[in-house]
């Protein structure tokens, strides 16, 4: 039997949702039925509104998706304005003020707070300039993903950008795909560094060449949520770049086609991957969704990928100086859990208007890339106060550092994570000494399982958690090891758990000091964690108090907002009207 | 009225009445249940995944586990909370902080009306 989302998608889904959300926005939130709020809702997320957690009834996350994590000229400053004018809340952040921009681990763009009253007005700016909403979030084509720096890296072997950017524009607002069994993510990249991060993607596109000719193998099925993760499998198909969209036409087809629709928790197609095994898979390609013969796998570039390896050699991220293709430069600034303020944001538009062409780039790594900047120019750039906050050449802790949204406004999350994270990151960086010939340091943490931090692929893996201390519930985390892409990509083992989160800095710092003294000479931290046991790996985190001082213990979850004066449940403004105004109880 | 239940957002929380009335990430006390050793499961509810109603239950399967001993897994059916006026709809959840008896059903749910 189909699922109940599954029936209201039946009855309005995709494109059409647009109307009825102008109508309820000019109407106001009282305007949506109270019987029809879950169904709302759940249709809303198509046009990137996800609405937020418990106690902030009435605010809603809007996600904008940015294709490869491309923001034209012009755009940025639209994205800030829009932030500093609509995304503020009822309480503000500690670390962060009362508006920022989240830079997302898809290279989108989120922000908070905002209220149905305003949208019309946001997505008349936003369209006003080229960017949207549309299939943000939903049972979609989601945000497509890839290297940042497609068509400037030196590093590229296929022009990844005009490929992507077709597939955008193929894939959105298209009806034929506009109701999936569930989220559909795609990955495309044309360099041998492996940033589009294809092996956690539903499907993915990666540089091969066949018979002299440059083109993309295609890999299925990966995905980290649901203590479930996957590796996407190779499909043993090559394309060359103008037939990727007719292979990308036929996958989402047939995952419309054979996706559960019955169980949501099954429906993802690294389910179907598992059930079909890849001959079948490309068999039923083959036969019923594409309409030429399909290629055998090409020759990939796999064993030259460095990003998220932990190689400590070539490019781990994006950050720092890096010559373009064209003999310009571009710079990779390390945005800490990826949040920006506001006006932090609008700055970084001038500056990358007076210094570069005005692009800048997001990465999957949440951070921000300014391009297209003369040499000439670079040291100016590079003298700006703003990059002291958002430096190129960040301590390996700051720059390794990844969190999800976190107790703050998501329903799912267990524990907080974007003001901890920033915590951590600074006391490690001053507490924490790594090897002279470790520079990155992935630490990604997530709150809960599904993951949005990609906390599988890092070398310190957090994931939200609660236990006691002094028999009191605690927040906690579960702390994996070892993760990481490349040609040998590897989930981290889980093997401490439970750790309270005060504990969890002084576990990193006993772990860092137990791997310097038992290294081999010249042997990372990911050869190091992949050539011991759990059981040696357990013993070498000593989760340990240290004058770590970490304000989120008690549950988050049962505040309105956790950083607010008076933070209980019964305290919070919302639901609001389109002035903020709370609006009366029907108690 | 009908009562409608049905959980959301991957299992993040129930609605009853399209009303967000139960969470993930509360601790929740199991007793006599096979879920784990323990004596009492303390027990971390991670994701909503059946939902039900056994009038004038409303009742769910909870993925989780006890963080006492690091078991995990999906509960048997628990009480949440009541709705004992389906007129009115009004929900009243239990006190996850005290003792539930997560229970295998005999009976079938009652079917919608």
């Amino acid at each position: 039997m189909p699922t109940k989302v599954e029936n209201w998608k039946d009855e309005v889904y995709g494109n059409e949702i647009r109307e009825h959300l102008m109508e309820f926005a000019e109407e106001g939130w009282d305007a949506i039925p109270e019987d029809e709020h879950d169904a709302w809702f759940e249709r809303f997320k198509w046009w990137g509104l996800y609405h937020q957690r418990s106690g902030q009834e009435s605010y809603f996350m809007m996600r904008i998706g940015t294709p490869n994590g491309v923001i034209e000229p012009g755009q940025l400053e639209v994205i800030g304005e829009v932030a500093k004018e609509y995304a503020t809340g009822p309480a503000d952040n500690p670390e962060f003020g009362d508006a920022y921009c989240d830079w997302t681990t898809r290279q989108s763009i989120q922000l908070h707070w905002i209220k149905l009253e305003d949208i019309p007005e946001i997505f008349e700016k936003l369209e006003s300039v080229g960017l949207g909403t549309q299939q943000a979030c939903g049972d979609s084509w989601r945000n497509i993903v890839g290297c940042p720096v497609a068509g400037k890296d030196k590093h590229e072997h296929v022009d990844a950008w005009p490929v992507a950017k077709d597939l955008h524009e193929t894939f959105k607002g298209n009806d034929d795909y506009s109701n999936l069994p569930r989220k559909w993510k795609v990955a495309i990249a044309g360099c041998d560094e492996g940033c589009g991060q294809g092996d956690i993607n539903d499907l993915a596109f990666e540089p091969a060449e066949k018979d002299g000719e440059l083109g993309f193998n295609v890999r299925i099925g990966g995905g980290l949520s649901r203590k479930e993760p996957r590796l996407a499998r190779e499909l043993d198909v090559w394309v060359p770049p103008e037939q990727a969209a007719d292979v990308a036409h036929g996958m989402s087809a047939l995952f419309r086609d054979h996706g559960d629709r019955e169980d949501r928790f099954n429906a993802r197609i690294k389910f179907l991957m598992d059930e079909w095994g890849p001959e079948k898979m490309r068999s039923v390609l083959q036969e019923e969704y594409v309409d030429f013969e399909l290629e055998t796998a090409g020759e990939d570039m796999r064993d030259q990928y460095s990003y998220n390896t932990g190689s400590q050699d070539g490019h781990n991220d994006h950050v720092g100086v890096h010559e373009q293709n064209d003999g310009n430069y571009y710079v990779g600034l390390n945005v800490l859990v990826g949040r920006m303020g506001a006006d932090d944001t609008l700055e970084l538009a001038e500056l990358a208007d007076e210094y570069g062409s005005g692009e800048v780039r997001l990465t999957q790594r949440q951070n921000i890339i300014v391009t297209d900047v003369p040499e000439e120019n670079l040291d100016d750039l590079l003298d700006e106060p703003l990059l002291e906050d958002y430096s190129p050449d960040p301590s390996p802790f700051m720059r390794g550092s990844i969190a999800c949204t976190g107790t703050e406004f998501c329903s799912l999350s267990i524990v907080e994570t974007k003001n901890r994270q920033v915590r951590y990151a600074r006391w490690l960086r001053d507490n924490v000494e790594l090897p002279a010939d470790h520079d990155e340091f992935h630490i990604h943490l997530s709150g809960c399982t599904a993951s949005c931090a990609q906390p599988q692929i890092a070398d310190v893996s957090l994931r939200g958690m609660k236990t006691r201390k002094d028999g009191e519930p605690v927040e906690a985390l579960d702390i994996g090891l070892g993760g990481g892409l490349g040609d040998d990509p590897r989930f981290a083992d889980w093997v401490e758990m439970r750790v309270p989160a005060d504990e969890v800095p002084g576990a990193i710092k006993n772990l860092v000091n137990n791997f310097e003294d038992a290294r081999e000479d010249g042997e990372t931290f990911r050869d190091f964690v992949e050539d011991r046991d759990e059981e040696t790996l357990a013993e070498m985190v000593e989760p340990e108090e240290t004058d770590y001082h970490d304000p989120y213990m008690h549950n988050t979850k049962m505040t309105w907002y956790p950083y607010a004066e008076d933070d209980d449940m019964q305290a919070s403004p919302a639901p609001t009207d389109g002035s903020g105004e709370p609006l009366p109880s029907d108690d | 009225m009908t009562t409608d239940v049905h959980q959301l957002d991957d299992g993040a929380w129930i609605s009853v009445n399209d009303s967000r009335e139960v969470n993930v990430s509360d601790l929740w006390l199991l007793a006599r249940s096979d879920f784990c050793g323990c004596e009492t499961t303390d027990f971390l509810a991670e994701g909503f995944v059946k939902v039900g109603i056994d009038y004038p239950d409303i009742e769910a399967r909870i993925a989780g586990q006890c963080i006492a001993c690091g078991e995990s897994g999906v509960t048997d059916w628990l009480t949440v909370g009541r709705v004992v006026d389906p007129e009115s709809g009004e929900f009243y959840g239990v006190d996850h902080e005290s003792i539930h008896f997560p229970e295998k059903r005999t009976r079938l749910a009652r079917p919608p009306e």
